[in-house]
């Protein structure tokens, strides 16, 4: 473990240093100065409605942000979003690969049906689920319902983050199902052979060999959906505007409000640095189980 | 006791018929070598012996049984892959009990399987590495540890040495067969590599296009070979062939006429044959002897010395003729040789090439690896066979 840490690093040092300096440089230019601005903004009085009051405000903004109940709200509708999101997709993409995988007249063509979705951008895929699909008059779902003698559900009033989990999972799943299914496809057969001269049956070959194969795949999967559910903003725009009340407002969607909506950009950067810690903490545990699986 | 029998074995794949109906018995305590070039169809014999590749045709029995529709699992039946299929997740204990895991035997038992497994292979101060930490050798061991835990009543073996280096392969080879003896078991094992057919086989099966050519011990393959494919697959470097002509027919064997032109009579029975037919003799490397009287001549192309031996490329006419001489030959390239061979040690085959039967048997053509072991091992104690 420690060897691939190290043979890396020790050949060069000062004499290579020079010809990293230029990407090194622009990538930590890339990444400190809009961080160094936010920061400073969040200690800034600086609304765009009040030109007037400018100044150092302290901890002001801060203040203002923990103590209201929105962002607590928020904070908890980004996990409540990612951590389904993530379940749905995962364990969806797990058995449509193990699905996909099977031998099967026109498996290729089933395979590109499943993972366009992913194609599709989010504006018009959330477009799409409101209109034709979660709509109450004219939605797919509201006639099956009816068909079935249900009432129709107005699926963005009465269930809003449940609508927003369908929309993002329908969109992430393709997602998972392509690393996983490519995933699948490197396991040795001789072992599933192996397992079944031993003696184990499909659901036995799925938990013992599959899964465990999958372990790395799923994690990189985890990890890579996680950084793009954190901001996930199009399609609460698009559909529930954060609504009703604060049911779909997320971190994103809460600094996009105090930004663009009450035109407080000090609020807004000191909404951005929670979201930075917020992700960053939700990294450190995600880096550190993604590390530990790729090493063994 | 565990036997085998294949009745008319065929396996279709789509319109190709690569099993083209395959009789076989294999008795208890055996080791049967599968062997054949690639292609030839052993695998999926082996497979379809195993359980995962279904028989188009044709009946499997074991133990008298029929296990056509019996599922790999139940067939009683363990097989070490090629590619040894170890499970990368699980350490060497958990690699080795994983059948008894699923077969619900309790942690103790199955700890008391493995370590007894593990002793015959000395594999015990790995019990709690995985696989990856394993060299290529001790991955071998484990793969053969997990079938000896199942307690089978045949091994199947598949290509199992083909990712070893030279020097472990021979080591193994050794190790297999003392497994063999040690476990009193009956295997089938399937190999590219003669050496490993010779070495080990009681009975060797050459498989060639998806038909049985040859069944036999491998000394009555190597003396008695019943067609040319047999002949040039069994041994090595290559028998070697060249057309000659019919000259006369006795109860002494048939005379024929060597490409020199200087007449030779092979004691093969040669009543059946048609006159005129084309004949084509075969002479191993190893039995053609460098002799300044010898009938054939030709000159050295290229000469590969071993120490020991001496391999020498000859052409004689059209043909790259090989001999196997001795290491202290003195020749240098180009130069022309004159050579010979003891008739009885010759093959001829008729324009089917199928081998003329030989009117003699070769004394250690019905030899079996227990009378090698007896005739080594004078003094072992007890006897038991």
């Amino acid at each position: 473990m420690n060897r691939t840490r190290a043979s890396g690093r020790t050949v060069g040092g000062l004499r290579t240093l020079s010809l990293q300096a230029p990407a090194v440089t622009l990538l930590l230019l890339w990444m400190i100065v809009p961080l160094g601005m936010t920061i400073w903004f969040s200690f800034q009085r600086y609304n765009l409605l009040m030109p007037d009051m400018t100044g150092f405000a302290g901890l002001e903004n801060y203040e203002y942000l923990l103590t209201d109940p929105a962002l607590w709200s928020a904070m908890g509708t980004t996990l409540l979003l990612v951590g389904w999101v993530l379940v749905i997709t995962v364990v969806g993409g797990t058995l449509l690969a193990v699905l996909f995988q099977q031998d099967f007249a026109g498996r290729g063509i089933a395979r590109v049906l499943a993972i366009s979705p992913f194609f599709v951008m989010p504006t018009v895929s959330a477009l799409v689920w409101k209109n034709m699909m979660m709509h109450p008059s004219n939605g797919v779902l509201a006639w099956l319902a009816q068909s079935l003698g249900l009432p129709a559900l107005d699926w963005f009033s009465s269930l809003p983050l449940t609508s927003i989990i369908i929309i993002v999972s329908w969109q992430w799943l393709p997602f998972a199902l392509l690393i996983l299914l490519t995933a699948m496809q490197s396991l040795d057969e001789d072992q599933v052979e192996a397992a079944r001269m031993d003696g184990a049956g499909p659901l036995a070959i799925f938990f013992f060999i599959t899964l465990p194969h999958l372990k790395r795949a799923i994690s990189v999967v985890i990890m890579i959906e996680m950084i793009f559910l954190l901001t996930i903003f199009a399609e609460i725009f698009v559909t529930t505007s954060g609504g009703p009340g604060l049911a779909t407002t997320n971190l994103a969607y809460l600094i996009y409000i105090q930004a663009l909506l009450d035109f407080d950009v000090g609020m807004a950067s000191a909404g951005g640095v929670i979201a930075i810690i917020l992700a960053n903490i939700v990294a450190i545990f995600l880096v550190r189980m993604v590390a530990k699986n790729l090493e063994d | 006791m565990a036997t085998l029998q294949l009745k008319n074995i065929t396996k279709q794949f789509g319109d190709t018929k690569v099993i083209k109906g395959i009789d076989l018995d294999v008795n208890d305590r055996e080791f049967v070598v599968f062997v054949g070039p690639s292609g030839c169809g052993k695998s999926t014999l082996m497979r379809m012996i195993a359980g995962l590749e279904s028989a188009s045709d044709g009946d499997i029995l074991i133990n008298g049984q029929r296990m056509n529709e019996v599922g790999p699992a139940d067939r009683g039946l363990a097989m070490v892959f090629q590619s040894y299929a170890l499970y990368p997740h699980m350490t060497v204990e958990g690699n080795m009990g994983f059948s008894m895991r699923l077969a619900g035997v309790p942690k103790e038992e199955r700890r008391a399987k493995v370590l007894e497994a593990a002793k015959i292979l000395q594999l015990e101060p790995l019990l709690d590495r995985k696989p990856k930490a394993l060299s290529g050798g001790q991955r071998q061991r484990v793969a053969i540890g997990r079938a000896i835990v199942r307690n089978p009543s045949i091994f199947l073996f598949d290509e199992p040495l083909s990712n070893l280096d030279a020097a472990l392969r021979v080591q193994m080879r050794i190790e297999l067969a003392r497994l063999h003896e040690e476990l009193d078991a009956t295997m089938i094992y399937v190999t590219h590599d003669q050496i490993e057919a010779m070495t080990m086989a009681d009975k060797i099966v050459v498989l060639h296009d998806g038909v049985v050519e040859q069944v036999g011990s491998p000394m009555a393959l190597y003396h008695h070979p019943r067609n040319r494919f047999v002949a040039g697959f069994i041994g090595s470097p290559k028998m070697n062939f060249f057309s000659v002509e019919q000259h006369s027919i006795s109860s002494d064997g048939v005379t024929v006429r060597l490409p020199g032109g200087r007449p030779c009579t092979i004691p093969v029975a040669g009543e059946q044959l048609a006159r005129d037919e084309a004949l084509e003799l075969g002479i191993r490397p190893e039995h053609l002897q460098l002799d300044e009287n010898g009938p054939l001549s030709g000159q050295i192309k290229v000469l590969e010395r071993l120490g020991g031996q001496t391999s020498l490329y000859v052409q004689m006419g059209e043909l790259l003729i090989t001999i196997m001489a001795d290491g202290d030959v003195a020749y240098r390239v180009n130069d022309t040789v004159q050579f010979g061979f003891a008739a009885e040690r010759a093959h001829l085959f008729d324009a089917q090439g199928v081998a003329l039967e030989s009117l003699s048997q070769h004394p250690l053509a019905s030899l079996t690896r227990q009378d090698n072991r007896a005739a080594t091992e004078p003094a072992a104690p007890g006897g038991q066979v």
